[in-house]
């Protein structure tokens, strides 16, 4: 391909010393004789040009698609974005065809009716039973499509399933940071703009009793497969957009007004890699709203792995408040005890606590699991 | 059309007018009140701001072609924002999307094609001696004059002009500790913005004013060519919406400089909780798209209006359709308004607000696809001239087809979830409303080159010119929607920080930074055959394109109140042409019915008892007013 794209710059190049070459000649003609017939040659040429560029403009696209179409996404991931695909791919097929035919038209016409001595164009200002099929056509084209995206859009906007899994992510310049509800009571604690600091940078309210459990991530985020994700989305400083390509998501995140979308992932980072062929292959959450300096790299790794690893997952990861002890403080006196097991301060007491509580949890879980397989 | 008495009248005319002093330089040339003079000033303005806006994108497009490469060569222009490495600094990049979008959204399709072409053609082809008023003529052009001084000079400051996109949305462009390009660059943008509008609005007013209240003799809505059709049109958009970007922009400047919170809502920032709660950033976007979609409009309707008059003459042809041409401008102009969110589908709007605005998005459709259509048929058994003009208006009925299609993708919201701020939206809007326009706005200066400065553009170049732009734009943009399905988003300085746009499309973006590097050479063509043409082109005659509108009736080089005589009377539409009887393929306007029974239609003839009445009309002769 560098070749090719080096190829067309020695076009260009070409065609540009052409150009030069021509103008210098027209420049010379300025002031020579001008003939007064003026529709002549040129009126020959440029009408043919017309239907060259029609034909060369025609294999254009239709090679340019068939060597673009490699690097387009993969089929998504998600149950929506498959239905969005095909909508997507349907309207595209309606709209080249549209644009085939009426460039066609266009250009085919500009050849045909070119300057002719002696000939009379026709007088024809109006047809009102033709407009009225060409008002119609596109109106009732644009209705059956208005009419499936909207159902598909309804469907993708509705609320979240009761049973979905939660994950807050939250944009700030340059990263977004993941919040997990947290194994124990898989509920995502209140926030507050205004407890943000180093040690808590999504803001985290431990006077809710939600928050003890919750964990956080720069990095990365893991999904579970084929169960219902519902991400909850915030921004601390100014606007981003979530942008999951793979799963055809995006949701902007708005400071001082929490966004939500929901969707199915239904491959594993594992299945993509063995469809795609490429071992490195990952999913990734990028950034579409211009944000300032490091907009363009956002990147948020996103895994999405069987619940059972996903569990197993989570259980490694430390709350915030195990990790960041310091946060203590704010809890406030009369659940202080509730939060002690996340403290390693009474490091006897906390990990027997903590190992009840999730053999309480996987047990809940479990039961979650087998209604959704 | 001389008659005795219009000669008669020429003379008293002349008499009466015999006390108009000479005007000074200063008053004729540059604080003119002439609208031919004002149009020109815009013409000029216009280009000036599109080479800048242009070179622009070719500095950002060589970064996204080609990441790799030695920026050092710039250094001399751009200073430090070119860093030690030789790349191109982020920021800057982002400035420079911005006043790319800026310049040449409001500057050059805006300002520099409404501004030109509604102020030189509105008076000539109503048949009208001057704009309503001269003076506010004026103040609108050096309003926008002192805008772009403004934006200029936002180019120099050490923080560099405003960043944040050509939306400018907050809290990005209300809080300088985010970016650079939220200090003073953010600053001197609004100001200069808000002199924008108001020199819009006073532009606006004006050519309303004057198409409702100046139209000669005869000259009924119903005869009105379609470009003033158009430029009517546009006007009472600009009217209507403009006031309220300048809203959203005073409301942005109480936020960024008098602590309130419009949208500004629970931020933290470089280490620091802001006080400002209860804002909301959509607030701004409802505000500036309820202008950002009509502008769309703005800058597409003129060019429409042009090509629709320039298509009909170099036919040959009756415009088809005149009146469902007017009916689908009215109804693309009355959807405008309720289209707006349709930019918001995935800001965090209701979503049942995004559900309305599909609906109402997708109807525009068919408006503007009986206009394509009706463009279409128009060449259909013409008998086509290819003027560069007639060259130009065809590849802009290309680029408004192209570009329109994909627009029923975008507009329906479930679809723009993948696509919204994607490439493909990049190619979308710059088919249809950039390239579109420009075309349109490129097939106005070779079509009124001769009324505008007695001289013609020299049509080999012209041709030259055309090929290599229109080949030159498909090159660019069309393979952008590739990148756009591949999923790259906008306004990315580089595309090495994510797998999927890792080592994909690299040699395609660089094919995209050849064409708009070659695209933007042959724009020298045009250029020199502009400055070449205007002292040593070929003199124009008094028709050079057998058109029937009342421009052509001037002289050849229209002088203050752009008739000598007696304003013609106008009682025909603008689109006789190759009417079956006639001898000539066209009859002017101003040409009576009474004189050509030849060629009448029945009903034609029935109007021929109205001539008298028309010519003894009230004529709104504003050299017959005391003043």
């Amino acid at each position: 391909m560098v070749y090719i794209v080096a190829l067309l710059a020695v076009v260009f190049l070409g065609l540009a010393a052409l150009v030069v070459s021509r103008m210098a000649g027209v420049v010379k003609n300025v002031n020579g004789p001008v003939s007064e017939d003026r529709i002549g040659t040129s009126n020959r040429i440029n009408g043919a040009l017309f239907l060259a560029f029609l034909i060369l403009g025609l294999i254009g696209a239709v090679w340019s698609f068939l060597y673009a179409r490699q690097f387009f996404l993969p089929e998504a991931s998600s149950i929506h974005g498959r239905r969005v695909d095909f909508l997507f791919w349907l309207s595209m097929s309606i709209i080249t065809f549209a644009f085939v035919v009426t460039n066609i038209l266009l250009f085919y016409f500009a050849w045909r009716y070119q300057h002719k001595e002696g000939r009379k164009a026709s007088y024809y200002p109006e047809n009102h039973k033709l407009e009225l099929i060409w008002t119609v056509i596109p109106a009732v084209i644009m209705a059956v499509l208005v009419f499936t995206g909207w159902r598909a859009w309804r469907d993708i906007m509705s609320e979240a399933p009761k049973d979905a899994q939660v994950f807050e992510i939250v944009g700030k310049q340059f990263n977004w940071i993941v919040r997990y509800p947290g194994i124990d009571d898989n509920k995502l604690g209140a926030y507050n703009y205004k407890l943000i600091d180093n040690n808590n940078d999504t803001g985290i309210d431990y006077t809710d009793e939600a928050s003890f459990d919750d964990f956080t991530s720069t990095t990365e985020l893991h999904i579970p497969v084929n169960k219902p994700i519902l991400l909850k989305i915030r921004a601390r400083d100014v606007l981003h957009s979530v942008f999951i390509p793979h799963m055809r998501v995006k949701m902007d995140a708005v400071p001082g007004m929490p966004t939500r979308f929901w969707f199915v992932a239904d491959k594993t980072t594992d299945e993509m890699r063995n469809e795609t062929g490429n071992q490195d292959f990952g999913y990734e959450i990028a950034c579409t709203e211009v944000c300032g300096r490091g907009h363009f790299s956002m990147r948020l790794r996103l895994i999405v792995e069987d619940e059972a690893s996903w569990q197993a997952w989570c259980k490694e990861q430390k709350p915030l408040l195990s990790s960041t002890p310091e946060l203590a403080v704010r809890i406030p006196g009369n659940l202080k005890a509730k939060a002690a097991k996340y403290l390693p301060a009474d490091g006897a007491s906390a990990p027997a606590d903590s190992a009840t509580a999730s053999v309480q949890k996987s047990g809940g879980l479990a039961v979650v699991r087998s209604t959704i397989r | 059309m001389a008659t005795a008495i219009d000669n008669q009248a020429t003379v008293a005319h002349v008499a009466e007018h015999e006390h108009h002093e000479p005007q000074s330089f200063l008053r004729t040339y540059i604080f003119s009140e002439d609208h031919k003079t004002i149009a020109k000033q815009y013409l000029i303005s216009g280009i000036i701001w599109s080479v800048i806006g242009i070179s622009l994108s070719v500095i950002f497009r060589l970064q996204l072609g080609f990441p790799d490469m030695n920026m050092g060569f710039l250094r001399p222009v751009l200073g430090n924002w070119i860093n030690e490495s030789n790349k191109l600094d982020p920021n800057f990049y982002l400035a420079l999307v911005t006043m790319h979008g800026t310049i040449m959204v409001f500057f050059v399709l805006t300002a520099g094609l409404s501004g030109t072409f509604s102020n030189f053609l509105i008076p000539l082809q109503i048949g009208a001696r001057d704009m309503a008023s001269g003076f506010l003529n004026m103040l609108s052009y050096w309003f926008f004059f002192l805008a772009s001084v403004i934006m200029f000079a936002s180019m120099f400051i050490e923080t560099g002009p405003a960043g944040g996109g050509w939306v400018v949305y907050p809290p990005l462009s209300a809080l300088p500790q985010a970016s650079p390009g939220g200090g003073s660059g953010m600053t001197m943008w609004l100001v200069s913005m808000a002199l924008f509008i108001v020199s819009q609005l006073l532009g606006g007013i004006n050519y309303i004013t004057t198409v409702i209240n100046l139209r000669t003799r005869g000259m009924s809505f119903s005869k009105l060519p379609l470009t003033i059709w158009a430029f009517f049109l546009t006007a009472v958009l600009g009217l209507i919406s403009f006031p309220v970007l300048l809203s959203a922009s005073l409301l942005l400047i109480f936020d960024r400089s008098f602590g309130t919170s419009f949208y500004l809502s629970e931020i933290y920032i470089n280490g620091e909780a802001l006080p400002n709660v209860g804002g909301s950033p959509i607030l701004f976007q409802h505000l500036f798209w309820f202008l950002g979609h009509p502008e769309v409009y703005i800058v597409l309707l003129p060019a429409l209006g042009m090509t629709s008059e320039i298509i009909a003459t170099n036919s040959r042809k009756p415009i088809f359709g005149y009146r469902a041409m007017i009916a689908s401008m009215m109804g693309i102009a009355f959807l405008a308004f309720i289209v707006w969110a349709h930019h918001m589908f995935v800001t965090g709007m209701n979503p049942f607000l995004g559900s309305i605005f599909m609906f109402l998005t997708l109807i525009i459709a068919v408006p503007s696809a009986v206009k394509a259509f009706n463009y279409i048929t128009t060449l259909w058994r013409g008998n086509i001239r290819f003027t560069p003009a007639m060259l130009f208006s065809i590849g802009l009925v290309s680029f408004f087809i192209s570009g329109g299609l994909t627009g029923l993708i975008l507009g329906n919201s479930a679809l723009d979830i993948q696509l919204h701020d994607t490439y493909f939206v990049v190619a979308h809007f710059h088919l249809v409303m950039g390239a579109a326009s420009a075309f349109g706005l490129l097939a106005g200066v070779y079509h009124w080159f001769p009324k505008m400065f007695g001289r013609m553009l020299n049509e080999k170049l012209g041709y030259i010119h055309f090929w290599l732009t229109f080949i030159g734009i498909y090159l660019v943009f069309f393979p952008m929607h590739y990148v756009g399905i591949a999923g790259f988003p906008r306004r990315y300085y580089a595309f090495t920080s994510y797998d999927f746009t890792k080592n994909i499309f690299a040699d395609m973006n660089s094919f995209i930074s050849l064409a708009a590097v070659f695209t933007f050479t042959a724009q020298w063509v045009f250029m020199y055959n502009f400055v070449y043409s205007l002292f040593k082109g070929k003199k124009a005659t008094q028709n050079p394109w057998k058109s029937n509108t009342l421009e052509w009736t001037t002289p050849i080089e229209p002088g203050h109140g752009n008739w000598p005589g007696e304003i013609p009377a106008v009682y025909r539409w603008p689109y006789d042409y190759s009417k079956p009887g006639a001898k000539d393929d066209f009859i002017p306007q101003n040409v009576p019915y009474s004189q050509t029974p030849e060629s009448n239609l029945p009903h034609e003839n029935e109007l021929i008892s109205l001539e008298k009445e028309i010519e003894a009309q009230n004529l709104n002769d504003q050299f017959k007013q005391p003043h």
